[in-house]
């Protein structure tokens, strides 16, 4: 634990680019015909007629599928109203939705035939702003009778703990939605060979792609073999896999020929589902000297065309409602609406980095509200350390936690009282480039269902080396060298001779993939026990062999040798224990699970310069404590935290998926979303701070989301803060140039 | 995304080039670095049916000294204007202008006619061509014509060049030792300009404040009538059309105007 | 039309459609699948090659534009030995890959910066690489590894 070890991913990565899965040469896949997708132009339209005539006649094309083709599929459970078509059949939902595929001889056929494929549509009008899809005049599934999908609530409306305030702040802030743009887009090929699906997928989670396709199509999940090759970044948004790779691999079966498919980033920007998406309205009571008394979170989810994971990240946001505050009386609401949008799922941080950012908002503007220093706010209202495990009033179990020392220890890094200083110095002056410090203090929930575990299974071979199949699935996470080090740490066994392998269903029958910062607690925990298993079953082995007792056996981790104590000359390595293992071998399997989350927690400062004339930001320092508990291997560590940090300030400073009043969306390309690059952000600096849980052996949280949680508040804060001497209380995501000239305009005119 | 299928010509010279374009006329598209053509024509928001590849044309790539003006060959890349020391010396704002187009690979294929010709407001080198009063040298099927920058740009993505002419050189004046400017406002520093304002001396052009790059005139006539920077920077949105768009509305562009010009001019008398 | 281009310092030649784009040539004439695609715009830089020792976007270069030039891709970086090029060295040694998706692009992109401007700033880094993006890495290593490979070439 601890060392700082480089990626033995890397010389692979960096000397053939890896092998994505538009990069497959497989056998299997030899002749591969293209699939290419006939996406709806229209937000809501009812389909009146499809022609594939013309496509079809083009040369090249192999065969041309619509809805009407998907009779043959599993109808919906339940008759389900607001089930996801894999084909639009009847109706579109949003711009984007497929519609038709063409499957072609070659690539650049795909996009010339399924121009010529012509669907008419009926227009019907488009629920696009939250409110519409609340109002409900029109609903996106009538049988439903709302576009509210969901709703809850918390018991007990609190007017009367807000009226004991000596004060009380409202507002209505939206965390908007954004765009989770892993560099790859989706990706998929499959094979039917022999009544055997073979599918290749750009997905987070192999297993769950293969439930995924099972059920699609209606065959046993034992027909479906899915393959993970490399995977050119999740971050949520490749959970599973979407009804594109459904499509795929009925493609495959349909035509009896291998199929590949990569879609276009103009494509992934309306066919990947979105993240964040709410509404928030938060109401923060307290006393003038800085107490939290009463918090308040009503929030609209926006589920884009179909429900996905939307009443999930709602139900996070509001069990994570009050974040790292001890406030007597938490209420939170949400409602989960329908509207004629792309479908909003997971997104790094999937419902806590919304949570964080309204409360982190809200203690600002309480702090704000009664003059005193966000610092000192928070300080007075953090979950006190000897509260520990703590019931919130969401009902969230926190593990651990040192509030109070993490912000402690950022705000020494960063010189937060010189950092005052210098902005007072600029306001006296003047200057017209303000200074802005925003802090953000933040707990969230890792683990993603650690009831369902992870499963390793290590095998030690004749030769000595060691083969590590695993659950989890990396896609950048660089699991081939943590793995490797949990081994090695317990074996001895030198790196290099260690294998990991993930992301294939027939090789490792049970899985459940990376997702809500669970790889290394839950997935890197199985690995740990399953050294250990092998290393108990290593013992009985070395005594037999030796003719000693188990007890006096050593083994020395740094030459990978057993002995029998005293006698230094003979030892045993792990090729030899592995022929004495005979047929049974020298394996072990594990499926670890946990009943319960762990609940990683930091503090960020973030410190910006403001253009007072023309509102622009600039992002100058940015200083973080993310507490996961010890780090087995901080160069990844590091590595997460700095990408999460960037996702995080970019949804602060810049990235906003946009639709106009049709629902048709205006940042489809990578020249309208503006995605963040290395001009708008500067080196990070990380503080260390490592409070372990008791909840796994290696006391790990996950450390895959805490940046970008930590990042989007403190940073928006930092924006506010800077021209909050000029009136300014609030400015909504993200602080565009425009934003921030307006809000100071208002603010100077008194609006 | 891939382009729909055209026929691909390669034009050996001008002249050929000329004649390629008079060959297929409104059907024919000139390809120079194709920073500008060809993403439009992935995103099939362009089909032509004849591309004229000119890229290999030699003899439009050069940069000269003519005494009292400097001569620029249409082919002439954004990264080899960003590197003449010439320009350095004698036209440092096109130098510098040409260093901010897109990113460092743009700049390895994109040219400076490729992106006057292109007509795109948002686009720094067309606003740098007004201020510097340079005049366009365009080539077509009876012979060569001088148009001055001022006479070039008629609407959005419109020029006066007609479909059968090419755009073979730029020739600038060099200006006598007056101060520059270039200020380039953008969310990200890739994006084009949501406002861009090239100076040299009391000559002011904007970038995106209208259909097409257009000379600050009424900052120029403040000026001229012995107005202070500030009170001239405050007339920098008078007569202009800004746009709307994703970035910013018309009232924020004619205050990022106003603020970009006193800083510009500022910048370029100090 | 028929186009021969010298990629990786091995002459490639292919019968190709005329809207053919560089990097269809290298993936699926070359079968050189390294060089990615990311965007549709020019935007992502994933598709970085050197084109005649100058880095562009090999997304937004017909093929034909590239016939009988030279052009290099992350395959062809390392020595003929296999030994690694100073930059994919710094990359694994500062950790500036996580997916690795961009990473050919960016590599290229930084190969090509050092080439322009050997002893940059790390600002300068940093608007060296604007037209290469990362989701993964937050920039952080990537930018130091491009400083660590200047230093070393600086050194050697």
């Amino acid at each position: 634990m601890g060392t700082r070890v480089v990626r033995v991913e890397d010389p692979r990565l960096l000397t053939t680019g890896g092998t994505y899965t538009d990069d497959l040469r497989e056998p299997e896949l030899t002749g591969a015909a293209y699939v290419t997708f006939v996406r709806s132009p229209y937000a809501h339209a009812r389909i009146t007629g499809v022609d594939v005539s013309a496509a079809r006649g083009v040369p090249g094309v192999v065969e041309v599928l619509t809805g009407q083709d998907t009779d043959d599929l599993p109808a919906p459970a339940d008759g389900n109203p607001t089930a996801e078509p894999m084909l639009a059949k009847d109706a579109v939902r949003y711009v984007g939705e497929p519609v038709a595929l063409v499957v072609t001889d070659g690539r650049y056929q795909g996009e010339d035939a399924a121009d010529l494929v012509t669907v008419e549509y009926e227009p019907l009008p488009p629920v696009v702003d939250l409110e519409d899809a609340l109002r409900g005049e029109t609903l996106l599934f009538p049988e439903s009778g709302s576009n509210v999908l969901a709703a809850a609530q918390d018991e007990g409306a609190g007017d009367d703990a807000f009226a004991a305030c000596e004060v009380v702040v409202e507002h209505t802030i939206v965390n908007q939605r954004v765009a989770p743009v892993p560099l790859e887009t989706r990706a998929a090929a499959a094979a039917w060979a022999h009544d055997r699906l073979t599918v290749w997928v750009s997905t987070q989670n192999a297993h769950w792609a293969r439930d995924a396709v099972a059920g699609g199509l209606g065959i046993d999940p034992s027909a479906v073999r899915v393959i993970t090759p490399d995977v050119g970044g999740g971050f949520g948004a490749k959970i599973g896999a979407d009804r594109e790779g459904v499509a795929v691999a009925w493609a495959a079966k349909r035509t009896g020929r291998p199929v590949r498919w990569v879609e276009t980033r103009s494509e992934n920007l309306v066919g990947m589902t979105h993240g964040r998406g709410q509404r928030q309205t938060f109401k923060i009571g307290g006393t003038r000297d800085g107490r939290i008394t009463a918090y308040r979170l009503d929030l609209v989810q926006d589920a884009g065309a179909y429900p996905r994971m939307a009443t999930l990240l709602a139900t996070l946001t509001k069990s994570m409602a009050s974040g790292v505050y001890d406030i007597p009386h938490v209420e939170a609401y949400f409602q989960v609406a329908a509207t004629n949008t792309t479908p909003v799922a997971a997104y790094r941080g999937a419902g806590r980095p919304e949570a964080t950012a309204a409360i982190e908002r809200a203690v600002d503007m309480f702090a704000a509200e009664i003059g005193m220093d966000p610092r000192e706010v928070r300080r007075r209202n953090f979950i006190a350390p000897d509260k520990f495990p703590h019931t919130t009033p969401g009902g969230m179990e926190y593990d651990t936690g040192e509030y109070a020392a993490a912000l402690d220890r950022v705000l020494a890094a960063a010189g937060y009282d010189e950092l005052r200083a210098e902005q007072a110095r600029r306001r006296e002056a003047g200057d017209p480039v303000q200074l802005g410090i925003g802090l953000s203090a933040y707990v969230e929930i890792t683990g993603g269902v650690p009831e369902i575990g992870e499963t390793a299974r290590l095998v030690v071979h004749d030769d000595g080396t060691v083969t590590v199949l695993t659950g989890s699935s990396p896609h950048g996470q660089g699991h081939a060298t943590a793995w490797a080090m949990l081994v090695h740490d317990e074996l001895g066994i030198p790196m290099d001779k260690i294998t990991v392998r993930h992301g294939d269903t027939d090789a490792i029958p049970v899985g459940i993939g990376t997702f809500g910062s669970r790889s290394l607690q839950l997935g890197g925990t199985a690995v740990h026990q399953a050294a250990l298993e092998v290393k108990e079953r290593a013992k009985e082995l070395a005594a037999d062999e030796l003719e000693a007792d188990k007890a006096d056996l050593e083994f020395d981790t740094a030459d990978g040798l057993w002995r029998v104590r005293g006698t230094p000359d003979i030892g045993l390595d792990w090729g030899r224990l592995a022929q004495l293992a005979g047929s049974d071998g020298l394996a072990a399997d594990v499926h670890f699970t946990s009943d319960k989350s762990t609940f990683p927690f930091g503090a960020h400062v973030a410190v910006v310069e403001v253009d007072a004339e023309t509102g622009k930001v600039r992002l100058v320092r940015h200083v973080t404590v993310d507490d996961a508990g010890p780090v087995l291997n901080p160069v990844l560590a590091e590595g997460q935290r700095q990408g999460g940090i960037a996702q995080g300030a970019a949804q602060a400073l810049l990235e906003e998926v946009l639709y106009d009043a049709q629902g048709n969306p205006v940042t489809s390309t990578l020249v309208d979303y503006p995605f963040i690059t290395a001009t708008e952000l500067p080196s990070f600096e990380l503080v260390d701070m490592a409070t372990p849980t008791p909840l796994n052996p290696l006391g790990v949280k996950g450390i895959g989301e805490a940046g970008t949680i930590g990042a989007t508040p403190a940073v928006q804060n930092a924006v506010v803060d800077a021209v909050s001497h000029l009136g300014v209380r609030h400015i909504d995501m993200p602080t565009t140039p425009e934003r921030v000239w307006t809000a100071i305009n208002e603010a100077r005119t008194g609006q | 995304m891939i382009p729909a299928t055209f026929t691909y010509r390669r034009a050996e010279s001008a002249d050929h080039a000329v004649v390629l374009v008079g060959e297929h006329g409104d059907e024919a598209k000139l390809l120079a670095g194709g920073h500008s053509l060809l993403p439009l024509m992935k995103l099939r928001l362009a089909v032509p049916e004849v591309v004229v590849d000119i890229g290999r044309v030699r003899e439009l790539s050069f940069i000269r000294d003519l005494g009292d003006q400097v001569a620029i060959g249409a082919l002439t890349r954004h990264h080899d204007l960003e590197n003449s020391a010439l320009l350095a010396r004698e036209l440092p704002l096109l130098a510098h202008a040409a260093g901010q187009v897109g990113d460092p690979q743009v700049r390895h294929r994109g040219t400076i006619g490729g992106s006057l010709a292109h007509g795109d407001p948002a686009s720094d080198l067309p606003a740098v061509v007004l201020a510097l009063e340079a005049t366009l040298v365009a080539r077509g099927p009876n012979g060569t014509r001088e148009i001055a920058a001022a006479d070039f740009y008629r609407g959005l993505f419109e020029t006066a060049l007609e479909p059968d002419e090419l755009l073979t050189e730029v020739r600038v004046p060099k200006p006598a030792g007056a101060g520059w400017s270039f200020q380039k406002f953008t969310k990200r520093a890739i994006d084009w300009a949501i406002v861009g304002v090239a100076a040299q001396g009391d000559k002011v052009a904007l970038v995106n404040m209208g259909p097409t790059p257009l000379r600050a005139t009424a900052v120029e006539r403040a000026l001229a009538d012995g107005a202070s920077v500030e009170d001239a920077a405050q007339r920098a949105a008078e007569g202009t059309e800004p746009p709307a768009d994703l970035n910013a509305g018309p009232a924020f562009r004619e205050h990022l105007a106003r603020v970009l010009v006193r800083r510009a001019l500022e910048e370029s008398r100090a | 039309m028929k186009v021969t281009i010298t990629v990786n310092g091995e002459q490639i030649q292919d019968d190709v459609e005329d809207r053919t784009l560089l990097v269809h040539f290298l993936r699926d004439g070359a079968n050189l699948t390294a060089t990615n695609i990311g965007c549709d715009t020019t935007s992502c830089g994933a598709c970085t090659v050197l084109l005649d020792g100058e880095s562009v976007k090999s997304c937004t270069v017909l093929a034909a534009q590239a016939d009988g030039a030279e052009v290099t891709t992350v395959e062809g970086l390392a020595g003929p030995d296999g030994e690694l090029h100073p930059m994919q060295r710094a990359f694994q040694a500062e950790h500036g890959l996580q997916c690795g998706f961009c990473t050919p692009g960016m590599v290229m992109a930084a190969v090509s910066l050092l080439k322009e401007n050997p002893h940059p700033t790390e600002q300068q880094v940093r608007v060296g690489l604007e037209g290469n993006l990362c989701r993964c890495t937050g920039y952080h290593n990537i930018v130091r590894a491009v400083l660590a490979a200047a230093a070393e070439e600086e050194g050697a």
